[in-house]
């Protein structure tokens, strides 16, 4: 497991003065990879407020004549959007709260505390990395099975709450921080729970939050698991949802697909724009096999 | 790797050494005793902290390795009471026909060409990227996005794309005074269609990823390069992408373990047809389990990948260890 270097990608160095002239072609290179990306989102997002009649018409029209939350109804009524958006919603914020307070200690265990072995139970913890998760479905169904959880939360979330790679980074995280401030915790007489949550925490605030922010993207975005082990429509996550809605209606109606292909990427995509820095550092810093 | 684990110990004796010095002024039965309580409260602390985590590691992650070998050599449908023992009964009905050695072979090109395209057109981003240009970090994260965004979202905006009578794929081939394919409900036409999502998808991250390899390679060394003479094109070949090989190592290994994992794109666009043209590796296990209650056989087709892919991962820690050693 290579650890590529982290640095912030998005952060524009200094550019040196008059080294570079602007080439006409470096320019029409990124608008056309611009535009690559642009049209798709931009079809999928105006689709999303076309009427079918524009949806419809050929020659295709780019700019709608006007604008309906129909699409919206459509989705809403075709299938329980507003309880896989509770399941989702559900699912991501439980599973990322247990996933980080289990790296957290499970990282600080592995820093602080002694334990007979315990480099070898943290081979044990980063071998997991190296197991494929499409190859434990089916047992890890079986096992959901046999605890009697299957189509319920709790089989959603647990199987995703065993957090290897979080626990890797917090622990090289905690292991950087200066020694003698939690010495000087420990001599004022905190406890470990003190020292984790005022001395540690506030520390390691960047790698917490990068860590918290990859398990909440992975959690919305699951789409095996909640695939395999839910069995009704009303504990459907919203990309099963999704699914769900294509299969329902066929693909006759783009227009409620693509709204109801909005309320899953919405989500995900904010949170991606307000924490860019966060998420690009730490998905391309230390690039993760999930 | 091996490093992070070694001075663990030393660094948690070192913890506890406000205590140790205190221990060390207590010779005294008492005080030795309260060392171990001390000793010993440390341990169960550590288990508390850390097993609930390691547990749900054992369950969730060794187990259905060391149960999927045994499923891999019984028959059973999840309904009737147990497992039979069918010795390599799966193993042999996988290859007895052309079936299944098609899925591999069907495997091996949407890899090969997911993860040669990927990188290609991803180093060729990453240096454009790289110049700096205005905008250039606007466009970055737009190429970006996808990556984060839940794959069946876009499989559906896909879908759409490729649709032959309302989608952007008929604009694009009327333009060349073509009509649009069908895509994905074409077997000549749908795994390629599933290999252009998934490298749109994947090639904003790989950019970055080479774009952080590219800004770590000092100045000096290209500055050296151009007062000698070295064009830009003579610069990339024999500097810049010789010393990215780091970089273009993990992300072969990487990459190449997550296109034979990819499942929500299938799943979404085609679930693995017309005619079994986008059933891969991963969506066979899935398939043969799921839909047709095949447990052995599906656990046969996982031993399969499980084998392929930690002989890829051998690899890239056989490759690591002997470039530290270097």
């Amino acid at each position: 497991m290579t650890v590529m270097p982290t640095a912030a990608a998005t952060e524009p160095a200094p550019r040196e003065p008059g080294s570079r002239r602007t080439r006409w072609w470096g320019v029409l290179a990124l608008v056309i990879t611009a535009l690559v990306f642009l049209i798709p989102l931009y079809l999928f997002v105006s689709t999303a407020f076309k009427t079918n009649a524009d949806i419809n018409s050929w020659p295709m029209r780019l700019i709608p004549r006007s604008l309906t939350l129909e699409n919206f109804v459509n989705a809403w009524t075709l299938a329980p959007f507003d309880q896989f958006l509770i399941n989702s919603v559900v699912v991501a914020a439980i599973g990322t709260v247990l996933k980080v307070v289990l790296a957290i200690s499970t990282a600080y265990a592995f820093a602080f505390l002694p334990f007979p072995g315990k480099r070898y139970l943290f081979i044990f913890m980063l071998g997991a990395l190296m197991v494929p998760g499409h190859v434990t479905l089916l047992v890890n169904y079986i096992t959901v099975g046999q605890m009697n959880l299957l189509n319920t939360y709790a089989g959603l979330i647990l199987p995703g709450v065993a957090s290897a790679f979080g626990t890797f980074l917090l622990h090289q995280f905690f292991r950087s921080l200066p020694y003698e401030v939690l010495e000087a915790a420990q001599l004022d007489g905190a406890g470990h729970l003190r020292r984790i949550f005022s001395v540690i925490m506030p520390m390691a605030r960047p790698a917490i939050i990068t860590v918290g922010l990859i398990a909440l993207i992975d959690e919305w975005n699951g789409f095996v698991w909640p695939l395999i082990v839910t069995n009704s429509v009303n504990m459907r996550t919203l990309p099963i949802g999704l699914l769900y809605l294509k299969e329902n209606d066929g693909i006759n109606d783009w227009g409620a697909l693509m709204a109801g292909t909005l309320f899953v990427v919405l989500p995900v995509a904010i949170v991606f724009l307000l924490a860019q820095r966060y998420i690009v550092a730490g998905l391309a810093g230390s690039a993760v096999r999930r | 790797m091996s490093s992070g684990a070694s001075d663990l110990d030393a660094r948690s004796a070192l913890s506890d050494s406000a205590r140790q010095t205190a221990d060390a002024r207590e010779t005294t039965a008492d005080g030795r005793r309260a060392a171990a309580r001390r000793r010993w409260r440390g341990y169960l602390l550590f288990a508390a902290f850390a097993l609930p985590n390691l547990a749900l590691i054992a369950v969730f992650s060794y187990w259905p390795i060391i149960e999927n070998v045994y499923l891999s050599f019984t028959t059973w449908d999840f309904i009737s009471p147990q497992a039979e023992w069918a010795g390599l009964l799966n193993y042999q009905s996988l290859f007895s026909g052309w079936s299944f050695p098609e899925v591999l072979f069907r495997t091996l090109v949407w890899v090969v060409v997911v993860v040669v395209v990927t990188l290609v057109l991803g180093l060729a981003l990453a240096m454009l990227f790289a110049q700096r240009l205005r905008g250039a970090n606007a466009v970055q994260t737009l190429a970006f996005a996808p990556h984060v965004l839940s794959g069946a979202a876009i499989a559906t905006i896909w879908l759409f794309i490729f649709d032959p009578n309302t989608g952007l794929s008929r604009l694009v081939f009327e333009a060349f005074g073509a009509s649009s394919p069908a895509w994905t409900n074409d077997d000549s036409w749908a795994l390629w269609a599933l290999i252009i999502v998934s490298i749109w998808k994947g090639l904003g991250f790989v950019a970055i990823v080479y774009l952080v390899g590219i800004q770590q390679i000092p100045a000096q060394v290209l500055e050296a390069a151009r007062i000698d003479g070295a064009g830009r094109w003579t610069q990339f070949r024999r500097m810049i992408f010789p010393l990215l090989s780091p970089t273009t190592f993990f992300l072969v290994i990487t990459q190449t373990i997550s296109a034979f994992q990819s499942f929500d794109v299938i799943a979404m666009m085609t679930g693995g047809g017309p005619a079994r043209s986008t059933t891969t590796l991963s969506w066979f296990i899935y398939d043969e389990a799921f839909n047709r209650g095949n447990v052995g056989v599906s656990s046969a087709a996982s031993m399969i990948m499980f084998v392929v892919l930690m002989a890829i991962t051998v690899l890239q820690f056989r490759f690591v260890e002997r470039r530290v050693h270097y």
